[in-house]
């Protein structure tokens, strides 16, 4: 406070000028074209969409409280696991970190100005919020008791609450995911400042083109196998009708050739997240970047390639099982590529425990645990006892929370600075860190047993043995709750109280760091010219070409 | 027209601008390939499970009005050639002129389908409760799986004519900037890419032509 205590660099000053202020009103915002804007507009919906999935997480978790049904009837409890899983994949994971901190970063990482087409990118949150009305509609209008997968015949012909709302708005919604990725495909292949060559990009680019591969091949064949389910419904067509000769196997066939992938469409961009946070923490060049470029690539092309194993037990043909075992053992090859070259980059490096750095690890552990059960649950043998157990709700809890919430978390406080212009409260922010990793354990890791047991999934009653486990789960589960609460709180707060952010707070390599925080509208000043290999930790960081 | 104006702000050059547009639509095209394929996976599982029924239910769709509504819709795909060549030497009344034949070609395909459809509804093959075997001579467990194949008649060839409809008022809007003389040898690339979206449309017909008529 005193004089005595001058600073050695000047106090950071908000830019006059930004993304936020160029324009006022709430026309500026649902008219706008900015990707930044965009971002904040996604971050708003998912993060409603975060929270009211959550709310149905409660509600399980309540239920499950106790051995005996007593909460809510069975029906109910059906349409409560769907409503989670609905929201949560189609309207909160997938979308997350592509649709928010990928359109916030890419153009600003490659040195572009916008997106490659921005009315496209406005039309895609349109898309995203239309969807999400559709399968709100569904939910307040008697709910939907099919679980997120759809399962023919019964999605078809038995189910009787909402499936054709709830089909219609994920079918809308996934066209939002096309053109995100398709956004980004073109963008990252025309719009690189010059001098960015293919190898000089951020990792977080190349996760986000392996992620819009997927986007663009995947989701239209789950796009069009939901409008067949659809068509079966309301004009009686016959697709999967085993009472017509039609296979429900097949729909399960086509179902998974996206809703594999799809997971892929979750981890890949929180692995781009990772690959920023860990060399920069550790002030090190990443160790292996080809080879963490070329995994996202690879995680891509193999991830379309083990979608039967979710089959196992449906009825497919042994050598047919077999095949897709072994290959989805490939999966585990680039993903470890990842795994090994964040923990090669943490040796010797620096190594400061700021939040995003929390985050990392929390990842890194989380995805550990969550990958190698996946090799359980490869594994044909093993997968036939413990299929439709907890032990599989576990797994992919540890994927898609443990995992993809985490590096989203990490990569939020990260980027906070530059999107917002402040600063997040660091000392409530670890703690916050520390109760999420700690309510996630406690949550996930007792169904891990629970499922070996052999409790089996989307029952609202169990035997009365396993109650002691389900109550540590749940009780993490309000931890993890409160843990997910507090960031809301204090981002919210630093919005407007936050210290005010310098342009390159941590100091991180990366052109995203060398404008403003936040970004004039047009992102930089002049086209930034790039000549130097990414994640350049040895020297000190580069002046800001700002003001 | 020289045509500074439709640079956008976001792009460096008219270049830059082009590229980016033609890479969209191809992008935009493998993901509608993709959306296709799930249709045409799902034909070929049932097309190889029920060949018998496959090749009956077919032989009650008309041959000939595949077989023109095919040439018609290749013509369209020859004018749309012509106006994008047109666009790109910027010679306006050719333009809307080769732009409105290919609608007017889209709309004979489409007056065709529904007269096919019409056929469909009198026959009693529409999918459903009531639908019936009757005019394939098939009963029993062969009728129900001919739903099968008329599902997936009414869904590809529903969905191309969908994708026709949506081209029409592309193609109008593109007629109106044409007559307003937007493009020319330095920027005609919404004609260009259009072109391309066109003949997509057209090549996914050339496929469902065989795929759906010609089974023996």
């Amino acid at each position: 406070m005193s004089a005595a205590a001058a600073p050695l660099v000047p106090a950071p000053e908000f830019p006059k000028r930004h993304y936020l202020n160029a324009d006022y009103g709430i026309w500026s915002w649902l008219f706008t074209r900015d990707h930044k804007r965009i971002a904040l507009l996604y971050l708003a919906s998912v993060t409603v969409m975060f929270f009211l999935g959550g709310a149905y997480a409660v509600l399980i978790r309540l239920e499950l409280v106790t051995p005996p049904g007593d909460l809510v009837s069975s029906e109910t409890y059906n349409k409560l696991f769907t409503a989670h899983g609905v929201i949560m994949v189609f309207f909160f994971l997938i979308p997350a970190i592509p649709a928010v901190l990928g359109n916030f970063l890419i153009p600003l990482m490659l040195g572009a100005k916008d997106l490659a087409f921005p009315r496209i990118n406005l039309l895609s949150w349109y898309l995203y919020m239309i969807g999400a009305f559709f399968a709100l509609f569904a939910l307040v209008h008697g709910g939907l008791d099919t679980g997120w997968t759809f399962y023919t015949p019964y999605s078809t012909v038995f189910s009787n609450s909402a499936v054709i709302p709830a089909a219609l708005g994920i079918f809308v919604a996934g066209f939002s995911s096309i053109l995100t990725g398709l956004n980004f495909i073109v963008t990252i292949h025309k719009m690189r400042a010059p001098g960015l060559t293919w190898f000089r990009l951020p990792l977080f680019v190349w996760a986000h083109y392996a992620t819009s591969l997927i986007q663009i091949l995947g989701t239209p064949v789950v796009a069009v196998t939901i409008l067949l389910v659809a068509f079966e419904r309301v004009f009686h067509f016959g697709f999967f009708d085993p009472n017509r000769g039609g296979d429900p196997v097949l729909f399960q066939h086509l179902f998974w050739f996206y809703s594999h992938p799809a997971v892929y469409i979750m981890i890949l961009p929180a692995m781009g997240v990772m690959s920023e946070l860990v060399t920069c923490f550790s002030r090190k060049r990443i160790f292996g970047y080809p080879f963490i470029a070329m995994s996202s690539l690879a995680i891509a092309v193999l991830g379309f390639l083990v979608w039967a194993h979710h089959m196992f037990v449906a009825g497919i043909s042994v050598y047919s099982a077999m095949i897709f075992s072994a290959l989805s053992f490939l999966v585990a090859i680039p993903s470890a590529i990842k795994v090994f070259n964040w923990t090669a980059t943490l040796y010797r490096g620096s190594i400061s425990y700021q939040t995003p750095m929390l985050y990392a690890f929390g990842f890194i552990g989380l995805f550990t645990i969550g990958g190698l059960t996946g090799l359980f649950l490869a594994a044909l043998g093993l997968d036939i006892h413990v299929t439709d157990t907890y032990f599989v709700v576990a797994h992919f809890h540890y994927i898609m929370v443990g995992s993809t919430v985490m590096a989203y978390l990490g990569g939020l406080h990260f980027w906070w600075p530059k999107i917002t212009g402040r600063l997040y409260p660091e000392w409530w922010a670890r703690v916050s860190a520390f109760v999420i990793f700690i309510g996630f354990n406690l949550t996930f890791f007792p169904q891990f047993i629970l499922g070996y047991l052999g409790m089996p999934r989307r029952y609202h009653y169990y035997p009365e043995e396993f109650q002691v486990l389900n109550v540590m789960s749940s009780a993490g589960a309000s931890i993890l709750g409160v843990g997910y609460l507090i960031p809301m709180v204090y981002f919210a707060w630093s919005m407007r109280y936050g210290k005010i952010a310098p342009a390159n707070p941590w100091p991180a390599t990366g052109l995203e760091w060398r404008t403003s925080s936040p970004p004039p509208p047009d992102n930089f000043r002049e086209t930034p010219v790039v000549d130097e290999e990414a994640y350049d930790y040895t020297v000190p960081p580069k002046e800001p070409f700002l003001v | 027209m020289s045509n500074a104006s439709a640079l956008q702000h976001h792009f460096e050059s008219l270049e830059q601008q082009k590229e980016s547009s033609t890479l969209g639509m191809w992008v935009f095209i493998a993901q509608e390939v993709l959306f296709f394929g799930g249709l045409f996976a799902t034909y070929t599982v049932y097309r190889v499970k029920y060949p018998e029924v496959f090749a009956a239910a077919s032989h009650h769709l008309n041959v000939t009005l595949g077989a023109a509504n095919t040439a018609v819709l290749i013509s369209s795909s020859l004018t749309m050639a012509l106006a994008v060549h047109a666009a790109a030497l910027g010679r306006r009344k050719q333009i809307v002129a080769w732009l409105l034949l290919t609608v007017l070609l889209g709309a004979a395909f489409l007056g065709v389908k529904v007269v096919e459809y019409q056929d469909k509804f009198e026959h009693h093959l529409v999918p459903g409760p009531s639908f019936s075997g009757h005019v394939l001579h098939l009963e029993g467990e062969e009728e129900k799986q001919a739903q099968i194949y008329y599902s997936l008649y009414f869904a590809m060839t529903g969905l191309h004519a969908l994708h026709m409809i949506i081209g029409f008022p592309i193609l109008l809007g593109l007629a109106v900037f044409a007559w307003k003389g937007r493009y020319g040898p330095e920027w005609s690339t919404p004609v260009e890419l259009t072109g391309l979206y066109w003949h997509f449309v057209d090549i996914v017909w050339i496929f469902l032509f065989p795929f759906l008529y010609l089974i023996h």
